[in-house]
């Protein structure tokens, strides 16, 4: 029988203010335990919150990205349920009447068909504090710093097909929120987390199955691996004619695996009502255009100047331009390098194959545009032959501020074009290959350049690298022709 | 409307109020009453009615994004019943 996976995304970023939600604490990351949890955060008795009009300016930009309708009037719900890293015994967020709602994210598959996924709302709400489950002599620690930070969740339509959609649609929509300013999008430290509603179902049956939910992914890795093992799950269930269970799972990167967190039947009764400490949020004209006003340029619009601007590829604009710290990686080292398709090459080839293979982020990516761009100088100007290049990036990539003129001084990497000295190289090397050269005079043309490639070989080694491959390959050519 | 024992024990469960056998009795006789009242507005008619979502005909004031809180962990942590490096302990929590 043929499946189709039917997949659904709720995902929480946090907002980049200054303060909470409902408090003036600073949200900076990375603060002592503790203190950055004052009484509001904490729930003493007495304390009322006072909403932060930051977070709904934020809200309203990324409805007017998203094309969404931006409710007049919102109202805060209380959700209850009983967990130590929730003060309040209940965390206030919005249900009814949510700040953003229908929108959509167009995405482009990799077979270049565009796809609508549809926002059902986003809402704004309060994160919670964390537990740490380590050994506190039987006990669990309590860390309130994040507790009140503010959150936007936001809630697709189950447009999704497959986990590769996902994951685009799921890029897509962390360069929205990186690009807007409103989220750092730092998936490793829990700005931005996922949670993905995954069903399968005949293909051609109308009717969805039944879905689970698995939250809290923090890689877009782990979320593909995640999805294609819970489909492989859902099938092998129906497959032995067993039914779907509509549960939470957590997903456990490292192994691969999820289990099942809560059934709906244990699934916590939350007895929404409205929050009587907070009173209905009214959003007039002149908020919302001063938030159109701050709207930067997003991804799509990016992409199209990248194209423009820089003659690219819409493939390597597309990679460029979605990702707004790439972009304005890319942008430095054009300013810079000037060359901007080689400058494309270098942070989609070898940047992005080194901070994959070291899972690093592009925010914490140790080479600046500056230094790319003076590599690229280099590299037009025929100072440095594409190892030596190589060999620069790795040193910047290592150290802190070099500079790349020092550097390829330091390593002798300047690229020889001194046809004299390469011409002496060249008649050293072809000394000891006499069997070669006769191979080489006997073939066809065609065979003649396949050959060619035996010799640079031996004259890169013996420049150390630094001779100049086209200026060899002339010099071969006439040798070797007479 | 009545409401049953069962209701009863798992509304105090949720609320994690203990009550006892003889306090369920009388509960379901005072919830009981109240849901009756409940009842009695159910049968309004609201199809035109915007839900009201707090009783003052006001709106909420938004506060600027700036901090105004600084760290008063000492103090609190004062009267926590247990503390350890900076966090508050309670008893282990497994899900």
């Amino acid at each position: 029988m043929q499946w189709e996976t039917v997949i659904g995304l709720e995902i929480h970023a946090q907002l980049a203010t200054m303060t909470k939600i409902f408090s003036g604490t600073s949200t900076a990351y990375g603060a002592e335990p503790n203190t950055q949890a004052s009484a509001v955060d904490l729930a003493m008795p007495g304390t009322l919150p006072v909403a932060n009009e930051q977070a709904f300016r934020y809200a309203v930009m990324f409805g007017l990205a998203v094309d969404a309708e931006i409710a007049r009037r919102s109202v805060f719900e209380r959700k209850n349920y009983f967990y130590p890293d929730l003060p309040k015994g209940y965390q206030t967020t919005q249900l009814e009447k949510p700040i953003v709602g229908p929108g959509h994210v167009d995405i482009e598959l990799e077979d270049g068909t565009k796809k609508r996924v549809r926002i059902h709302h986003a809402h704004l709400e309060e994160d919670a504090g964390k537990s740490l489950h380590e050994d506190y002599h039987g006990m669990t620690g309590i860390d309130l710093n994040r507790a009140g930070t503010p959150l936007i969740e936001i809630v697709t339509e189950p447009d999704m097909r497959t986990a590769e959609e996902a994951v685009i649609f799921a890029r897509k929509l962390h360069g929205i929120v990186t690009s807007l300013g409103i989220c750092d999008g730092d998936m490793s430290q829990g700005s931005m987390r996922f949670d993905v509603n995954v069903s399968v179902r005949p293909a051609g049956q109308e009717a969805f199955g039944t879905r689970t939910e698995t939250k809290n992914l923090n890689s877009f890795r782990f979320m593909e691996q995640c999805i294609h093992q819970e489909v492989e799950r859902q099938i092998d269930l129906l497959m032995d004619g067993v039914a779907i269970i509509q549960e939470t799972r957590l997903y456990d990167g490292e192994s691969n695996r999820s289990r099942s967190m809560r059934t709906k039947e244990e699934a916590n009764d939350y007895r929404y009502f409205p929050c009587p400490d907070l009173l209905p949020v009214v959003i007039d004209e002149d908020f919302i255009e001063d938030a159109r006003r701050k709207l930067p340029e997003l991804p799509d619009a990016r992409k199209k100047r990248f194209q423009a601007e820089y003659g690219l590829s819409e493939y390597d604009a597309s990679q460029l331009s979605n990702n707004a710290q790439m972009a304005w990686l890319f942008e430095e080292t054009v300013r810079h390098g000037k060359d901007a398709k080689l400058a494309a090459n270098w942070l989609l080839g070898e940047l992005s194959a080194r901070l994959n293979s070291e899972d690093r982020n592009i925010l914490d990516c140790p080479v600046t545009g500056a230094q790319l761009g003076a590599l690229i100088l280099r590299i037009s100007d025929g100072t440095l032959s594409s190892t030596g290049a190589r060999k620069i990036f790795d040193a910047l990539w290592v150290s802190d501020d070099a500079s790349v003129d020092a550097l390829i001084e330091a390593k002798g990497l300047t690229q020889v074009s001194d046809t004299a000295a390469l011409e002496r190289i060249v008649d050293d090397v072809l000394a000891n290959m006499g069997d070669q050269i006769a191979q080489y005079q006997e073939a066809d043309e065609k065979k003649r350049k396949k050959l060619m490639g035996g010799f640079m070989g031996p004259l890169m080694k013996a420049s150390n690298g630094q001779g100049n491959p086209k200026l060899f390959n002339e010099i071969l050519r006439k040798k070797l022709d007479q | 409307m009545a409401i049953s024992r069962l209701e009863i024990e798992k509304v105090a469960l949720l609320a994690r109020i203990r009550v006892d056998e003889t306090q369920v009795t009388a509960l379901e006789k005072d919830l009981g009453n109240i849901l009756g009242l409940v009842d009695q507005l159910q049968a309004a008619d609201t199809s035109q009615t915007e839900p009201m979502a707090h009783p003052l005909d006001a709106v909420q004031r938004l506060r600027p994004d700036t901090i105004t809180e600084i760290s008063q962990r000492d103090a609190f942590q004062a009267i926590a019943p247990s503390t350890e490096d900076g966090l508050y302990l309670v008893p282990r929590v497994i899900e």
